[in-house]
């Protein structure tokens, strides 16, 4: 199936795209009955026009002047009585104000939390799992209003946010929802009168940063196993993108018990510092880049306390000669694979930003390639029809704009894009660049830096040895993608890659009950899966003995 | 390793309000190729990190491994308006450290019209 400038987006199937993989081949999704995927259906059958933005007549997204801080369940200005304009990408226009908070924002966070960690910590599975299908209900029930609230404040297209984005976070709280019920501890016969009974038990308040690129998604990645394992949480939102979260709160707020959920926004330097380094969290996640990442792990060893983090990546996506033996699906399946290089404009720390292409195949196959990147619509990300919007910020944009000049003057060479469009009318304060491929080698910078746009460096291997060499010469090890119709070589491949995630014939999946994180600088933990409970909980060890007698050492 | 009289100026402030100061040239994710201005106190470097020079009194270091892979590089920081999206000390004055490339591109030539978000 081809995805092409113009394509129906219902028509042509997200869920086949498996971008949601929840569909793993032509059978029906296995949720098909959900009243989410009905309402996504019918939302995009109603609008091929353009959603309006938020606030103005027809939207499906109510919008006020000035947003608050959420805490203990209310909403609460910030002590500093600041609040900062937050703009659109996709125009570079403000649309509303959010709380530019101090540091005794989350002190007040804080003090919410702690308030209400007891009672929720002992709450127990059934009540929590059913809070987390609450939060689940209210966010389908608010899907299409979530989604173009997501697609505006970070410019990526709405056809992505209501069919991977807010399906993928409403089915991770009810996965974790799932997971919180079917948790059990251990136990350990040390002999038969001597027993080791292991319990999990909440850490108490934990301090989550989300990032820009998926400000709905990450921060169910991070809520949902903190609630379900017990945990009250203070979230500090990635400065671009504070408000999706706060309309998040609105949907969902009325369910969570007050204090269990609280979100600051401000800058990062004051109250991300204020939070990470705070002596009354328990445990500290991030996502983001590399020196955040280690800051965020200093604070956390100052305080004794763990912490995970989902850092960057540089992901190879490998196709091999055999991927051409046939003009069949597979083929498509893998082209399509390659330009998912564009998904969420580049704005992801798995972005499959180095194609490895098997030589012989080279030529044909990046044609084909290169005429499906052709076809990619750019433009308002609030079209049903955009397939490509803007960067988060003007200073994404710029960077982007940098580095492919970097490539030039490394000797690479432009395939496609390489520049910034010229959208017209309002999107021309937006802040938008073309896809773009640059043929090069490994070495070059394009090769090795993290672009975070959608930008692809292409290049070629020998045989199996050179791809996998090609592959791990990186400083990351998130994600890897793997293409080929010889299922053996796909498993040697796939364990010899040193990433934490090597998709084998598909690329850019995010079910829930599939772990991901990083190896080497790609950062520490694994979300999206049930352990990631035991990351949000301590283990408590109660050692019984029923022996009657004394030990007699004394 | 040098810094233009614009970065140069706002290290002093930053050092009047803050005190010692450190720089670490981030990568990878979202905020990847900015320099971090951060209170020299918050993170000691590690047996990786590589002491590039200095800025304005500030120690500048990078991953070793990481200048390595960048092609050793010599950096000109640059400070431009618009806040720094992460814990960068600068994003507090709305503005952001940017590390360019001498005799080279820009790592991030940031756009005059760039709308400060503060």
């Amino acid at each position: 199936m081809r995805v092409q400038a113009g394509t129906d987006v219902a028509a042509a199937g997200w869920w086949e795209l498996g971008i949601c993989g929840h569909r793993a081949n032509s059978s029906p999704p296995r949720i098909e009955t959900r009243a989410y995927e009905k309402e996504r259906e019918m939302a995009i059958e109603q609008t091929h026009r353009t959603y309006e933005a938020p606030g103005r007549l027809g939207s499906p997204v109510e919008l006020h002047d000035r947003y608050e801080n959420f805490i203990g369940g209310r909403w609460v200005p910030p002590t500093t009585h600041e609040y900062r304009e937050n703009p659109t990408p996709s125009t570079g226009q403000p649309f509303c104000e959010v709380a530019h908070s101090g540091a005794a924002d989350i002190e007040l966070a804080l003090d919410a939390a702690h308030a209400a960690k007891e009672s929720w910590g002992h709450t127990s599975p059934a009540q929590r799992a059913a809070v987390l299908d609450a939060i689940a209900d209210a966010m389908e029930e608010s899907l299409e209003m979530l989604a173009v609230a997501e697609s505006y404040e970070n410019g990526k297209p709405v056809r992505e946010t209501l069919a991977a984005d807010i399906p993928l976070a409403i089915d991770h709280f009810r996965y974790f929802a799932g997971a919180a019920r079917a948790e059990e501890g251990r136990i350990s016969e040390i002999d038969d009168q001597t027993y080791a009974y292991h319990f999990h038990e909440p850490l108490g308040v934990v301090g989550q940063i989300i990032p820009f690129n998926f400000p709905l998604l990450m921060a169910a990645w991070k809520i949902a196993p903190a609630l379900a394992a017990g945990n009250c949480t203070v979230v500090k939102p990635a400065s671009p993108t504070p408000w999706s979260i706060l309309k998040l709160c609105e949907v969902i707020g009325e369910h969570i018990p007050g204090g269990v959920l609280n979100v600051v926004n401000g800058p990062g330097a004051e109250i991300g510092k204020a939070l990470a380094s705070n002596k009354r969290i328990a445990k500290v996640a991030f996502t983001g880049e590399t020196v955040t990442g280690r800051l965020i792990m200093t604070y956390a060893a100052q305080s004794l306390i763990p912490s995970t983090t989902e850092l960057g990546g540089k992901s190879p996506n490998i196709f091999f000669e055999d991927v051409m033996a046939s003009d069949d699906a597979f083929l498509d399946k893998a082209v399509e694979g390659l330009v998912l290089y564009a998904f969420n404009k580049g704005e992801v720390c798995t972005c499959p930003s180095r194609a490895l292409i098997a030589e012989s195949i080279y030529e044909p196959f990046m044609e084909r390639c290169l005429e499906r990147i052709a076809a990619i619509k750019q433009g308002d990300p609030l079209d049903p029809e955009t397939m490509i919007g803007p960067q988060v910020s003007s200073a994404q944009m710029e960077k982007i704009s940098g580095y492919v000049q970097i490539g030039r003057e490394e000797g690479a060479e432009v395939l496609i894009g390489g520049q910034q469009p010229h959208l017209g009318g309002e999107l021309e304060g937006g802040y938008y660049y073309e896809p773009t491929v640059l043929k090069g080698h490994n070495s070059m910078r394009v090769f090795q830096e993290e672009i975070f746009g959608p930008v692809l460096a292409v290049t070629t291997f020998k045989d199996e040895a050179e791809a996998l060499a090609i592959a791990n010469d990186t400083m990351y090890g998130l994600g890897a993608g793997v293409w080929t119709r010889d299922g053996s070589k796909a498993f040697r491949m796939g364990r010899a890659i040193q990433a934490g995630r090597v998709w084998t014939n598909c690329y850019h999946q995010y079910p829930a009950h599939a772990a991901f994180g990083g190896y080497k600088s790609s950062g520490v933990g694994r979300e999206n899966h049930r352990m990631m409970l035991e990351h949000y909980s301590q283990t408590k060890c109660l050692l019984v003995s029923y022996d009657p007698n004394p030990m007699g050492l004394f | 390793m040098t810094a233009t009289a614009e970065a140069l100026d706002l290290i002093e402030r930053l050092r009047d309000k803050h005190g010692p100061l450190a720089f670490f040239q981030s990568g990878g994710c979202c905020e990847g190729s900015a320099p971090m201005c951060l209170c020299e106190s918050d993170m000691p470097p590690g047996p990786g990190d590589l002491l590039l020079g200095e800025i304005g009194g500030t120690p500048f270091y990078i991953d070793a491994e990481q200048y390595a892979r960048w092609g050793r590089p010599r950096f000109l920081i640059d400070v431009c308006p618009g806040a720094a999206e992460s814990f960068s000390l600068e994003g507090l004055e709305g503005m952001h450290f940017l590390t360019r490339t001498i005799g080279g591109t820009q790592v991030c030539e940031i756009a005059g019209s760039e709308r400060p978000r503060s």
